[in-house]
């Protein structure tokens, strides 16, 4: 299945290449990373050497975020 | 030589017998029987061909289709299931999805959304060619329609905290057919505007359901296809025909007997009537609304007196469609296809 590079028509059939969907995973590499909290739920940014611990609640498990990235699926 | 009435009437007859169907396969056709013409011939077509409309409601359309061979009746059948073309959602773009629901899931669901909108401004679409060597045909506003779905659960801080509704105390906390939006491309805004804009048939499907802080953003694209290729495409919920029953009674059933017979059908089919003589006999009414449940068959008092069967070439046609066409176009397009067909069929014939 295809995941990325794709770009959403527009009318005419211009390459609509305006529109926001590729240029994701061109930003700069951050150091930090943000997680969630599997207890309280609040958002949690962890840099390269924090211990994985929430900074509110002190819980040990943290979950990584949704990609931001467009994810395409057939619907069948 | 022509046939008599009576084997005339006994070839139209399926017979449904107690532990068997005999007289199944038509013989209708030139060379079966000696001396008699079966070619096909449009005269006698016109002569015996009949449409009877029963009910004509917009998705439900129940109609007799007599004087046909089973294979044109099936075939008008088979094209109305997997052969009319409609529009149904195809590819979903997610963006976000933060619902209990995986994407995959939720993208199958929309799918099978059934949608509608102006009728005339679906002549305007085209195929969307999708091969696996070549890369697919580019999306125009010819052949996909683009739709959103943006929803997001929210707390309602206005209700009580004893509240434990979730309708009540959240807004947004289900996602229905209604939220997904048209976002006409093109010239799409002119051939599906107002009342005609494509929407789905069903406004309260349930999609998903959320909580607050979740949220569900879809870019969604529709296509047309065909049931063969999914049956998301296919137009109708059911398209199917049964033959007519026929019930002959051979003698007279009197008496308690009578009554015995009208209940062995279901109510209507059957009634209990004061004949000549002024004896309570058993009359057959209504056998269309007949089961065929050969329940007669089984009473030894009724042997020899009553024959079921159904009618051969007697098709009590019923279609129910899912929204986007009336049942009525559904037909008249199945017709088209299949007379498109055979003209197919027939330029290549002459070709070679």
């Amino acid at each position: 299945m295809q995941r990325e590079g794709y770009v959403p028509p527009t009318a005419g059939g211009g390459t609509g290449s305006t529109r926001p969907g590729g240029a994701y995973g061109d930003a700069p590499r951050q150091t930090s990373m943000k997680y969630l909290c599997a207890d309280c739920g609040k958002s949690v940014t962890l840099n390269k050497a924090d211990p994985i611990r929430c900074k509110e609640c002190g819980f040990r498990i943290l979950y990584k975020e949704r990609t931001k990235r467009m994810v395409q699926f057939e619907a069948r | 030589m022509a046939p008599s009435k009576e084997e005339l009437e006994r070839r139209r007859i399926v017979g449904v017998e107690l532990e068997r169907v005999s007289n199944v396969t038509s013989t209708d056709f030139p060379g079966h029987y000696p001396g008699e013409d079966h070619s096909w011939n449009l005269n006698d077509f016109k002569k015996k061909f009949k449409i009877d409309i029963h009910k004509a409601n917009d998705l439900d359309y129940e109609f007799d289709l007599i004087g046909v061979d089973a294979s044109v009746a099936n075939a008008f059948r088979r094209i109305l299931i997997s052969e009319v073309p409609t529009l149904a959602i195809e590819t979903v773009f997610v963006h976000n999805n933060t619902s209990i629901v995986q994407d995959e899931v939720l993208a199958q669901r929309l799918g099978l959304v059934p949608l509608r909108g102006d009728k005339k401004g679906f002549q305007q679409l085209r195929w969307r060619k999708k091969s696996s060597d070549e890369p697919a045909a580019e999306a125009t506003d010819f052949n996909t329609v683009v739709m959103t779905l943006k929803v997001a659960c929210t707390r309602n801080h206005a209700t009580p905290a004893t509240e434990t509704d979730p309708h009540k105390l959240y807004f947004n906390s289900s996602v229905y057919a209604r939220d997904i939006k048209f976002a006409p491309q093109g010239r799409q805004s002119s051939w599906f505007s107002g009342a005609g804009e494509i929407r789905p048939v069903n406004p309260d499907i349930l999609l998903a359901k959320l909580r607050p802080g979740q949220e569900i953003d879809l870019e969604i694209h529709c296509v047309l296809g065909i049931g063969q290729d999914h049956a998301k495409f296919s137009p109708v919920a059911t398209a199917s025909y049964r033959l007519l029953p026929s019930i002959k009674i051979k003698q007279p059933i009197t008496g308690k007997d009578a009554e015995k017979f009208v209940n062995c059908f279901p109510k209507g089919v059957a009634e209990v009537r004061k004949d000549k003589a002024g004896e309570n006999t058993a009359v057959v009414v209504n056998p269309r609304k007949d089961t065929v449940s050969r329940e007669v068959l089984r009473h030894d008092e009724f042997k020899g007196k009553v024959e079921l069967g159904r009618i051969r070439d007697h098709f009590i046609f019923s279609i129910e469609s899912t929204g986007m066409y009336n049942s009525d176009e559904l037909f008249l397009q199945a017709v088209q296809i299949l007379k498109k067909k055979c003209t197919d069929f027939q330029e290549k014939l002459m070709e070679s």
